[in-house]
């Protein structure tokens, strides 16, 4: 369970950067981004962990790289059909969890090595660490964007629109590090 | 005419990595200094060209044909994935000079999103062949423009005064977002 805050996938491994600052233009696009590399996460850490034993290490990654684009055709294929609206919305990056460096990363790193409850807790802890870091940027950047959150408006007035398009996405993410990094060293300064 | 317009739109207006957010990984990962830079924007823009017209011609005689679209994303990675290996074989033996420039960049392509997002979005876009390969190269080309104008900021960045917390990837972020905002400016262009 360290994914979530303390090794977050996002704010300080910086693994998967491209969905974070492409999707998180509003909370709701985060949160939903977040739940499918979720989806994806549990099932090939949980399926990579159980038939580890049986790939020959050689075509191990391209073996992984297969499970893994299966789980998000699936995902892709259950999205368009329940959340048309949502996968309209988040487009290319559903596919693209494909290339996601934390499914990867993870099913190389953890589910190859380690049994199959271990990785599926795993894939649960970095896939909410995900979803948590998303929908806090996504909330965010649409609170100063658009003066909303979830789609509910809080006051009837023009927000910094710049926050919405593409640089507000990197300032937000940057600054956002910078104070993860400013925690932190007050806290070891503590201790 | 409409290449022309496409080519600059991918360049300038709609750049991969600064207005659509494709490729983040390399563009923070390998910018430290300026030639390591460009030799990965070399590197995608050769791999892309290529595998965009593979994975187009996969998925108009293969995927069609046999009624198997929705297998798309699996399909790409894996072509992506043996093209790499390919590329990376035949390098080493017709042009040792290319390899030695572009070697060490190879392997990591497999993992970068423009790759594969440019080969989903020609098919997106219904682009007839010669029109991918010029979104493509027009792609490629701004990924490594937007790769090398970000490095060469970055060598400059080392050098100033900065908080601590700051440091590293929080600057590297915030110029980025000015590049980004810079590239904005482009908008009206076409």
């Amino acid at each position: 369970m360290k994914g979530i805050v303390r090794e977050n996938p996002v704010f300080v491994i910086l693994l998967g950067l491209c969905p974070t600052l492409g999707v998180t233009s509003s909370a709701i696009n985060g949160l939903g981004m977040g739940i499918a590399t979720l989806f994806v996460l549990v099932m090939s850490n949980s399926v990579i962990s159980l038939v580890k034993n049986l790939i020959p290490d050689k075509v191990r990654i391209p073996s992984f790289i297969v499970i893994i684009a299966s789980f998000v055709t699936v995902v892709q294929l259950l999205m368009a059909a329940y959340t048309p609206a949502l996968n309209e919305q988040l487009g290319i990056f559903i596919p693209l969890i494909v290339v996601n460096c934390i499914v990867l990363g993870r099913a190389e790193a953890f589910a190859s090595r380690n049994t199959l409850w271990a990785s599926t807790l795993d894939g649960l802890g970095m896939g909410i660490g995900f979803t948590f870091a998303l929908t806090l940027l996504g909330s965010i950047r649409e609170l100063l964007g658009s003066l909303s959150i979830f789609g509910f408006k809080l006051f009837d007035a023009d927000g910094i629109l710049v926050f919405v398009l593409a640089p507000g996405a990197f300032i937000t993410l940057g600054f956002i590090i910078a104070v993860m990094a400013w925690i932190k060293k007050k806290n070891t300064v503590k201790h | 005419m409409e290449y022309l317009v496409i080519i600059i739109s991918t360049i300038f207006i709609n750049n991969i990595v600064l207005a659509k957010f494709l490729g983040i990984c390399p563009f923070l990962g390998v910018s430290k200094n300026t030639s390591t830079a460009v030799g990965m924007g070399g590197a995608v823009i050769f791999v892309m060209t290529i595998s965009t017209i593979m994975t187009y011609l996969v998925h108009h005689f293969i995927l069609i044909p046999l009624n198997i679209a929705y297998m798309q994303t699996v399909t790409y990675i894996l072509v992506i994935a043996f093209l790499v290996q390919v590329v990376e074989i035949v390098l080493k033996k017709v042009s040792p000079d290319l390899y030695q420039a572009l070697g060490v960049y190879l392997p990591l392509i497999t993992t970068n999103c423009t790759i594969l997002g440019v080969a989903i979005l020609v098919i997106q876009n219904q682009f007839n062949l010669f029109e991918s390969v010029v979104f493509a190269i027009g792609n490629s080309v701004g990924f490594t423009l937007a790769i090398a104008i970000f490095s060469s900021l970055r060598e400059q960045l080392e050098m100033s005064d900065l908080p601590e917390y700051m440091q590293g990837i929080p600057a590297a972020l915030i110029t980025a977002s000015i590049l980004s905002m810079a590239f904005m400016g482009f908008a009206g262009l076409v």
